[in-house]
């Protein structure tokens, strides 16, 4: 091979390389972007409707002024209410796979039974809820209907972060303690699960993030387009931020009169939710670094 | 004795224990079958109207009109128009970022992204809806001077933005899981970096990859409140991206609250749910079968 051609076609091939490293850093670029500026964009024009009063106040004049604190609480009730659901469940399912299951038909099952949950749309989520909870069980669209159906939307995504956190435990741990004469359930319940608490916790805020801002699963099961006055029990209907947000947007003869109030709603709930991710975020990478072993 | 019947207690304890876990991590098998059984009781009456065929192939969705009309076709392509059209933004963004994540970012970086994509993916489906509505649609408008800027078009791009996440996060996991001697022996013949990405490392982690961007197309099938907002709502079969469809997942949404309870459009709404939920059930299960596969073979038999 003479020296030239060699040295073309190393460029040529360096060449490719530059592209392609080109098109990569653009695709990274362009999703940041798009990222930074929708936050930017709500950020810029929700500041100026989020006040006091607006998050303490009830809407007013046929939801054109006033604030959005019912939808606040209602949010809060169904994702705590979602949390006491999926969390126990989620925890015990995790449990069963990583320490007792035994690689076999059953657990593959199991396995391909969570996978298949996590991918059902949100929006047939919510058709079950209807039917199932709200009018086979005669819970009607309420807080519990609600609840519910948001648990089991993300029950599956604390069984996955509950797993990791599970099998993150070293072997050793174990171990030692079933060395020591200690049964396999105290094994897990004093050894196994407090080391890997904080994993789990962080899945189980991810999941927290995850309920507060789906819309679907709650439109036929609890979410109320107006009420004035907060729940009284877990069989009364609720407004809910994500749902306030698609109502002043598509509903009613005021949709431009209402845009200051739609901004400040969709603020106050990314604020929530990215918010509650953040604080996984972080929570995460604090535990990485301060693991014990 | 005591201490015999002391273990023997404790073993019974633990067998239950190990019975009562494994029946409530069955239950999520459970929860899936309880699904199905409730869509198909609210959606089966239904079929007792119209045949199946007319209700998937029919071609006027009209469900209040007197008689009514219950095809969904329209409401079938519309679902699959806006998801081809989201995948070609996602898949092509979704896998390069990865690319870049995985394997050629400096770390700094490489951390500041992964925790964009895990903020992009937080972003609840309502907020980008919103903005669809708000900037997306109105800038459509006005640059290809439309009729309407709430169509296939605004839909595509904001389901992408939903999809990105899945596609990326799953792909770069796959891409890790590539062994490092794969990469070295690459270096060692000579190979650029370049070479090795794309005739090395993607190809030994294909299946995850496929299976990342299989359940991004599932996430955009299902996806409600992006179509439901920006998608424009008009149930017929489009003729260009410009047009405006109905999804499936829309059309559930928003005519729930005002079908009256189990008539012929209540029924069709759930049966539109099992429409739904099979076509996703297929996606999850194909993805599933795929990093199986995946799984069983590993670095010997590559």
């Amino acid at each position: 091979m003479n020296g030239k051609t060699f040295e073309s076609s190393m460029r040529s091939r360096y060449f490719k390389q530059r592209l392609f490293f080109g098109a990569v850093r653009l695709s990274a670029l362009v999703i940041t972007l798009a990222l930074l500026g929708i936050l930017a964009y709500i950020l810029d024009n929700g500041f100026r409707a989020v006040t006091w009063e607006f998050i303490t106040q009830p809407p007013t004049d046929s939801m054109t002024k006033g604030g959005i604190m019912p939808a606040i609480v209602g949010t809060l009730y169904l994702t705590v209410g979602a949390i006491l659901v999926a969390l126990p469940l989620g925890v015990v399912s995790a449990i069963f796979l990583t320490e007792y299951a035994k690689q076999g038909a059953l657990t593959r099952i199991i396995r391909i039974g969570v996978n298949c949950l996590a991918g059902v749309p949100s929006v047939v989520f919510g058709l079950f809820g209807l039917g199932f909870f709200v009018v086979f069980l005669k819970f009607g669209s309420s807080i519990l209907a609600g609840a519910l159906t948001l648990g089991i939307l993300i029950l599956p995504t604390i069984i996955g972060a509950a797993e990791e956190a599970l099998k993150a435990v070293p072997q050793t741990f174990r171990e030692a303690s079933l060395a020591l004469g200690v049964s396999k359930w105290n094994t897990i319940f004093r050894i196994v699960l407090p080391s890997a608490l904080p994993g789990i916790l962080t899945g189980a805020i991810l999941g927290v993030g995850r309920a507060a801002g789906e819309t679907a699963p709650i439109m036929f099961t609890a979410a109320a387009f107006f009420t004035a006055v907060l729940p009284k029990s877990i069989f009364d209907e609720v407004m809910a931020l994500p749902y306030h947000i698609y109502v002043l947007a598509t509903a009613g003869t005021h949709i431009e009169e209402t845009r200051p109030l739609q901004y400040g709603t969709v603020l106050v709930l990314i604020a929530l939710v990215l918010g509650i991710d953040l604080i996984a975020i972080i929570m995460r990478s604090m535990f990485r670094r301060n693991k014990r072993w | 004795m005591k201490t015999r019947k002391n273990i023997l207690t404790k073993r019974t304890e633990e067998i239950a224990i190990r019975n009562l876990f494994g029946f409530f991590a069955f239950l999520s098998v459970l929860l899936l079958g309880l699904i199905l059984v409730f869509l198909f009781r609210e959606g089966l009456p239904l079929f007792k109207q119209i045949s199946v065929a007319d209700f998937l192939f029919g071609t006027a969705w009209y469900p209040t009109y007197d008689p009514p009309e219950y095809g969904i076709w329209p409401l079938i392509v519309g679902s699959l128009v806006v998801t081809f059209f989201a995948c070609l933004i996602a898949v092509p963004l979704g896998f390069l970022s990865a690319v870049y994540i995985a394997e050629i970012a400096p770390a700094g970086i490489k951390e500041i992204l992964k925790s964009v994509i895990e903020l992009l993916a937080g972003l609840p489906s309502v907020v980008l809806g919103f903005f669809g509505m708000v900037i997306v649609g109105p800038w459509l408008q006005e640059t290809f001077d439309l009729p309407t800027g709430l169509n296939i078009a605004n839909a595509a791009v904001m389901l992408a933005i939903m999809a990105i996440p899945t596609i990326s996060s799953l792909s770069e996991d796959a891409l890790y899981a590539v062994p490092r001697e794969f990469k070295e022996a690459s270096y060692a013949l000579g190979a650029t970096r370049y070479e090795t990405i794309i005739r090395v490392v993607v190809p030994a982690a294909l299946s995850g990859i496929s299976t990342a961007v299989i359940l991004g197309m599932a996430r955009a099938i299902g996806e409600t409140m992006v179509v439901l907002m920006v998608a424009g709502g008009a149930a017929a079969v489009p003729g260009g991206i410009f047009d405006a469809v109905r999804p499936m997942t829309a059309s559930i949404a928003a005519e729930m609250g005002e079908a009256p309870f189990r008539s012929g459009h209540y029924h069709a709404l759930f049966a539109t749910g099992i429409v739904l939920f099979v076509i996703t059930l297929a996606f999850n299960l194909i993805a599933d079968t795929i990093s199986n596969r995946f799984r069983e073979t590993g670095s010997g038999t590559l």
